[in-house]
């Protein structure tokens, strides 16, 4: 495979410092995860799984190693090249969907694109589009507190791929979720990936949203631990 | 745009929090007003004084009389067109509380360089050819319902005994900033009662107003005045009539002091009120603010999405403010009736105002939009759960 990986990751540590104690939380981590790739990152609670994610979406800083994402030498880039880069190159999905509030979920999903040139009238059908994806489009003027979490979380997802990103970070997208909500989701996921060929990289404790992944890995005191499922080709 | 909406949308989101705070701001930005319009009603002499207009007193206190004759060796200095006495009354009307400045003057030449009390020429008349008489203001006869032909009592307190006027004439103010509480009378009817009860105080007056016929040497005849008198028993002291307003108010310096630090004090503490809600709606909104941060969104739109608040909050609490403040100024200085001759908010007044709104707008703001500049985004997010 002559094309880059989506995520190269060299000798990566990170430490947290709590009253003149070090605490290692990442030891040494390599990884590469190809483009189109569709990761679940799995281990036990504390292991370093949303860390390693946040250092992947450049919302967190390394103490070492190489971190190389989406083309960028993320660990070089300096606060405002970062901002720009996550604005450009990474979609987010968080456990708790982290919508505004006073924002519909048109505008909700219009955020990100204010950081781009595009006009008014782009931004409105790229926005309508991306909510027909999701399956929203008759929920456009709902604010959040009017919207189900499984809703809420498709609005969410709509917000991570409306500025078209190279990958898709996700923490728990679906732990604070009702099964069938859940599944939604993780369909969801499933056709960004295949349909959008999406890079997505998620963590997750739920092993059955885990075989929804192309691959699975696996987290242990800082450290992986393996592949536990090679992916699989033509899974849809 | 969008930041807009969502400032405004996220300045309502509290209604009951936001609504306290404007409530607070618009007592606040009232109170300012009022407190800044009393200052200003105290400054109303030193403002409407006329730069032809000069005041001869004693040297050693304004207490202090000069004797008549010096009216025509005044009178007799080139450059001077006219001179008149005036002698401070502080008869009581009623009751002390009645309070309204009362002077014993030489009629014809002082209200001639008053032009700004307009006088009907037939009451006028009335006027000059009653001893007894006096001439009030508007606002003095409307606070007390005193009308033409009524007589007005004072006791004396500078002058004792029960004295007696006939209210012969009633003048307007050219503007609405003339001071229309004043009474003036005879000093022919003063000097003469005193000849009778009292001629060792008769044949002085408190002060000469002296006009002069280039303003541009007005500087130059005040001192040839005070030359002309020296080393004579009553020296005097001769300035405009804005420099001896403003040293009559200097008296009272110390009320309009107080009275400007109580305003701004009442500025601080809305400032702190304000500065607290703030510091409260940014820490609940952390989350969102590192959600933002994640975007790729910059401290350049947090501090906005903060300032912005924090202004549209204030200033709608000063437009509140500034609103009710021409009414209560208007109820509150016909309360005062006569203390205050001239009670009006002034442009300078709306303007501190709205600075005072922005300045608290923007300084409560200062801390949150720092704070969240600076939160990290993963500790940010994890306020959420
Ligand atoms: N800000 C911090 N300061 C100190 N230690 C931290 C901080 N953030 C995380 N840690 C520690 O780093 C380790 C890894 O945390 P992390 O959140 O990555 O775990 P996780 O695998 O995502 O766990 P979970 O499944 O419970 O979400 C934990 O031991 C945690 O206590
Ligand atoms: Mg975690």
């Amino acid at each position: 495979m002559s094309e880059e990986p989506a995520v190269a990751i060299r000798r990566l540590t990170k430490a947290y410092r709590r009253g003149g104690q070090v605490v290692p939380v990442l030891n040494d981590i390599t990884l590469d995860i190809p483009a189109g790739d569709y990761v679940a990152l799995m281990g036990p609670s504390g292991s370093g799984k949303s860390t390693l994610l946040n250092l992947i979406a450049g919302i967190d800083r390394a103490d070492g190693g190489e971190l190389r994402v989406a083309g960028a030498d993320i660990n070089m880039l300096d606060e405002a090249e970062l901002a720009d880069w996550r604005a450009r190159s990474v979609g987010f999905i968080f456990q708790f969907y982290n919508l505004m509030p006073v924002l519909t979920a048109f505008e909700n999903v219009e955020l990100p694109l204010l950081l781009t040139g595009l006009s008014r009238g782009e931004r409105h059908s790229r926005v309508e589009a991306a909510l027909e994806m999701v399956g929203l489009a008759d929920r456009m003027e709902h604010y959040p507190s009017e919207l189900s979490g499984g809703q809420q979380q498709r609005v969410a997802i709509a917000r991570a791929i409306i500025t078209d990103p190279v990958i898709l970070v996700a923490d728990e997208p679906t732990g604070d979720l009702d099964r069938a909500s859940a599944d939604d989701i993780l369909a969801l996921m499933g056709r960004l990936n295949t349909e959008l060929g999406k890079t997505i990289i998620m963590v997750t404790h739920d092993p059955y949203a885990a075989q929804r992944a192309r691959s699975i890995r696996q987290l242990e005191k800082g450290e992986l631990r393996g592949t536990l499922k090679a992916a699989p080709e033509g899974k849809s | 745009m969008y930041w807009l909406k969502l400032t405004l949308r996220n300045a309502l989101r509290h209604k009951l929090r936001t609504l306290l705070t404007l409530l607070g701001l618009l007592v606040a930005i009232l109170s300012f007003g009022l407190l800044q319009t009393v200052v200003d009603a105290w400054y109303t002499g030193a403002n409407s004084a006329a730069p032809d207009r000069l005041v001869t007193r004693n040297a050693v206190s304004l207490v202090v009389p000069l004797p008549i004759h010096y009216r025509d060796k005044i009178r007799g200095l080139d450059g001077v067109r006219s001179v008149a006495a005036a002698n401070w009354f502080a008869g009581v009307y009623q009751e002390p509380k009645n309070f309204f400045p009362q002077f014993a003057i030489d009629a014809a030449p002082y209200l001639a360089m008053y032009p700004e009390y307009r006088i009907d020429s037939d009451q006028l008349r009335e006027f000059m050819r009653d001893r007894k008489g006096v001439v009030i203001g508007r606002k003095l006869a409307d606070t007390y319902g005193l009308k033409l032909g009524d007589v007005l009592p004072l006791r004396g307190t500078i002058f004792a005994g029960n004295w007696e006027f006939v209210i012969r004439a009633i003048y307007e103010g050219a503007t609405p900033r003339t001071d229309t509480s004043q009474m003036f009378f005879h000093w022919q009817y003063l000097d003469e009662t005193l000849r009778a009860k009292a001629p060792q105080r008769s044949s002085m007056s408190g002060v000469f107003v002296v006009q002069v016929t280039d303003i541009s040497r007005a500087a130059e005849i005040s001192a040839e005045i005070d030359a002309m008198f020296r080393n004579s028993p009553a020296e005097t002291l001769t300035e405009t009539e804005q420099a001896f307003q403003i040293g009559f108010i200097k008296q009272t310096e110390a009320i309009v002091i107080a009275i400007r630090i109580v305003s701004f004090v009442v500025i601080f503490i809305i400032l702190a009120v304000m500065a607290n809600t703030m510091a409260m709606t940014a820490r609940e909104r952390i989350a969102e603010y590192a959600t933002l941060k994640a975007l790729g969104f910059g401290p350049v739109f947090l501090g906005g999405l903060i300032y912005g608040e924090s202004l549209a909050i204030a200033l709608s609490g000063a437009a509140l403010g500034i609103a009710f403040t021409f009414p209560v100024a208007g109820w509150f200085g016909a309360k005062m009736g006569t203390l205050f001759p001239v009670f009006e908010v002034s442009n300078e007044t709306v303007w501190l105002q709205l600075s005072c709104a922005v300045v608290v707008g923007i300084t409560a703001a200062l801390l949150p939009a720092r704070r969240a500049a600076r939160v990290r985004i993963v500790e940010g997010l994890r306020a959420i759960g």
